[in-house]
């Protein structure tokens, strides 16, 4: 059985003034959007449990979750709709279990983006983290399955990381609701605007890309003058991803 | 919504892609993980100096062996069909005596009390109520008992073992590495394990591994499977190792159904579905201790309820309509009675009955509640009227009673054989077959995973009926 010894966030005031309603699959009149994205098998699922209250089932092997699960919670009056994706390892391939993903995000627009990180493997996992700032400048990083790190005898720098990715980071052990408040808290400052965050961009692109990229996200924000990621955009037209060139021509990118 | 005119951005980029040249995928990717190198750099430290003993790694080493990784993964198995099938018995007959020996006499006569016509009393209590209650009984133990075990080794790791371990077979077979976890799945749920196979990227292995799904045997045909083996098969063996032989039998045909799975798998690769295996890369996440209450309360509240309410929602109306075929008259014989005459020749050459066969007709919406409606068919039709029925079968022990209810229906161990290989060999369930059409979008597919089965199950039945009785 767990015994859990609650920590000193979880009694003080600030995270129970105006309480957390899990509101299960109860999404209706929500205020904000918030997608749960992340490496397959980091605890996205146990992430979102422990958000919603709801018990959808996480197992433990990549792949798990293959449908997109929405559930809701209610924090300080505000109502939060939340998105389970399914895992991927990165929003480059064209691969099909994927794709829920990779199109919630960009056409999804969450308000919030919540990037589940196994803390065991964070330089593998960051791959996709840096991909998805380089999509949406709202997002927090939850660094999960913790306990297994303290384990393994990883010790992790937080702020850091923070500072460097330029978004908030969340240290959390989903299994055992070890930092869920703090993350529920987190989500709703960025929501409400009251954290700004910074993303980091991928720097470590030869000049040449670099320039041409450039010269064409310029020529996006040109045509879509609201557009928040003309750079990866500029990515994927480079590529000639197909999926993006259609998605443009319709305006469902803007 | 208004289109956009792009096209002078897109001549841009096509102009631009030559300059940058072909590498760009590979700088991009590239950039992305330097950046990644240096981020982590910045904020992880690992504590080398505490070499620890690496449990994971040492479990692996053994689960995944080329000389231990089978024999465990049978033995696994066995242990989960044990457990069940020895488990399930005190419950199921507990049951039995409950809602089938107290409850159902005292609802007749409470209908007798307020003399509710025999019609209405016959449709209710007989048809509708002893459905329900016999899929209740002779569901909910081994599910109870079933759902839990598998989610736990679910949750502590070990489905991506079994895959590693299966990968060289399934590609053999043509066929994708990750059709293990959704063969693993469809031992839970078939339509589950259709869904499941999203995490297959090449379309024509997805579609392999949808079209054999059902040769896992699914939590609605295992309770079929242990009942029948462990009345037919058990009481063969002698009394010490009566649930050692039907626990070997269940095992057997659950062996038959991968062996059928790699085979038509192997087929369908050779002929309709040509084509490479692909390649793909699985994680071996590590080893989590299952938080033990938790996943038994989820497994039990979530997946068994929900399991058990759709029998039960399949099982009312079925029960309705066997009542309703069973006491409607055609002439002096009632419906059921000419279906099942009609049926028996046919049932006869493949070693089954009318009953069977008719049964599996009417079971279509769900597996089951194959069992219950062949039980209710055998009591209504064969002489043994529901009024009399009560008495004999609803004795103590459940298992011994249906089976003195089978034997006098006149069936054999031939019969238990080739009902627990069509159990196996039959097309899938309505869900199932619903969630395949939603998942290919294709009714030549669906058409194609629905009746193969069963084409496949007459083929087998028949075969080992002829062999039978030439032997014997």
């Amino acid at each position: 059985m767990d015994t859990k010894v609650k920590s000193a966030c979880e009694t003080c005031v600030h995270f129970n003034a105006d309480g957390l309603k899990k509101l299960g699959i109860n999404t209706t009149n929500f205020d904000f959007v918030v997608a749960l994205a992340g490496n397959p098998n980091t605890g996205k699922s146990t992430v979102f449990n422990a958000l919603t209250g709801l018990r959808q089932h996480t197992g433990n092997w990549p792949g798990k979750t293959v449908t997109r699960a929405e559930g809701g919670f209610e924090y300080n009056n505000q109502k939060f709709k939340l998105v389970d994706l399914p895992g991927t390892y990165s929003l480059l391939s064209t691969s099909e279990d994927e794709a829920a993903a990779r199109d919630f995000l960009l056409f999804g627009k969450p308000n919030v983006t919540v990037i589940v990180a196994d803390a065991n493997r964070l330089e593998r996992n960051l791959n996709l983290v840096l991909q998805i700032l380089e999509i949406t400048d709202k997002a927090v990083l939850c660094l999960n399955l913790m306990d297994e790190a303290k384990r393994n005898h990883i010790s992790i720098d937080e702020r850091t990381l923070a500072r460097d990715l330029g978004i908030p980071v969340v240290a959390a052990s989903a299994r055992f609701n070890q930092g869920i408040p703090e993350l529920i808290h987190t989500i709703s400052e960025i929501a409400n605007g009251n954290i700004i965050c910074k993303p980091h961009r991928i720097k470590n692109v030869p000049n040449n890309i670099e320039n041409a990229v450039k010269t064409l996200s310029a020529e996006i924000e040109k045509e879509f003058p609201n557009i928040p990621n003309s750079r990866w955009i500029a990515f994927r037209l480079l590529e000639g991803d197909t999926h993006i060139i259609n998605a443009l021509k319709t305006g469902e990118l803007v | 919504m208004e289109h956009k005119n792009i096209d002078h951005i897109l001549e841009l980029s096509n102009e631009l892609r030559w300059q940058i040249g072909d590498d760009f995928h590979d700088n991009l990717t590239e950039g992305i993980y330097a950046d990644a190198a240096q981020i982590v750099s910045d904020s992880v430290q690992v504590d080398t100096s505490k070499k620890r003993f690496r449990l994971d790694r040492q479990i692996d080493k053994i689960v995944t062996s080329k000389t231990f990784g089978f024999p465990i993964m049978f033995l696994i198995l066995a242990t989960v069909l044990w457990l069940t099938i020895v488990g399930a018995n005190y419950p199921s007959s507990l049951l039995a005596q409950l809602l089938l020996d107290t409850i159902h006499p005292l609802l007749k006569s409470g209908a007798a009390a307020i003399s509710m016509p025999w019609w209405l009393d016959g449709f209710l209590i007989d048809g509708v109520y002893l459905a329900v209650a016999w899929v209740i009984a002779v569901m909910l133990p081994p599910m109870a008992i079933f759902f839990p075990m598998f989610t736990l080794l679910e949750d502590f790791g070990y489905l991506p073992r079994i895959a590693f371990n299966l990968d060289s077979l399934f590609k053999k077979a043509g066929a994708h590495g990750k059709q293990a976890l959704t063969m693993s799945m469809g031992f839970g749920c078939n339509a589950a394990g259709v869904v499941a196979t999203r995490i297959i990227d090449s379309p024509r292995e997805r579609l392999i591994a949808i079209i054999t799904n059902n040769f896992s045997l699914c939590n609605g045909r295992w309770p079929t499977q242990i009942l029948i083996a462990t009345i037919f098969i058990g009481a063969v063996a002698p009394s010490s190792f009566s649930s050692l032989a039907s626990l070997l039998a269940v095992i057997g045909i659950a062996v038959l159904g991968m062996f059928f799975m790699f085979t038509t798998s192997w087929a369908l690769s050779k002929t309709v579905l040509k084509g490479q295996v692909s390649t793909f890369n699985l994680e071996l996440p590590p080893y989590r201790p299952p938080r033990f209450w938790k996943t038994i309360y989820t497994s039990l509240i979530d997946r068994t309820m929900i399991v058990l309410w759709r029998a039960i929602v399949f099982a009312a109306p079925a029960g309705a309509a066997i009542w309703l075929i069973s006491n409607i008259h055609i002439g002096n014989e009632s419906i059921a009675a000419w279906a099942i005459d009609a049926l028996d020749g046919f049932g006869f050459l493949l070693g089954l009955n009318g009953v069977i066969l008719l049964a599996y007709i009417v079971a279509i919406p769900a597996n089951e509640i194959v069992i219950p409606t062949i039980l209710m068919l055998t009591v209504l039709v064969t002489g043994l009227d529901a009024g009399a029925g009560a008495g004999v079968m609803f004795e103590l022990d459940s298992a011994n009673a249906t089976g003195a209810i089978l034997r006098a229906g006149g069936w054999t161990l031939l019969t238990a054989i080739n009902l627990m290989l069509f159990s196996l060999l039959h097309n899938p369930c309505s869900t199932t077959i619903y969630t395949i059409y939603k998942e290919t979008k294709s009714i030549k597919w669906t058409v194609f995973a629905s009746v193969m089965p069963v084409i496949l199950g007459f083929i087998v039945t028949f075969l080992v009926a002829q062999i039978w009785r030439i032997v014997f």
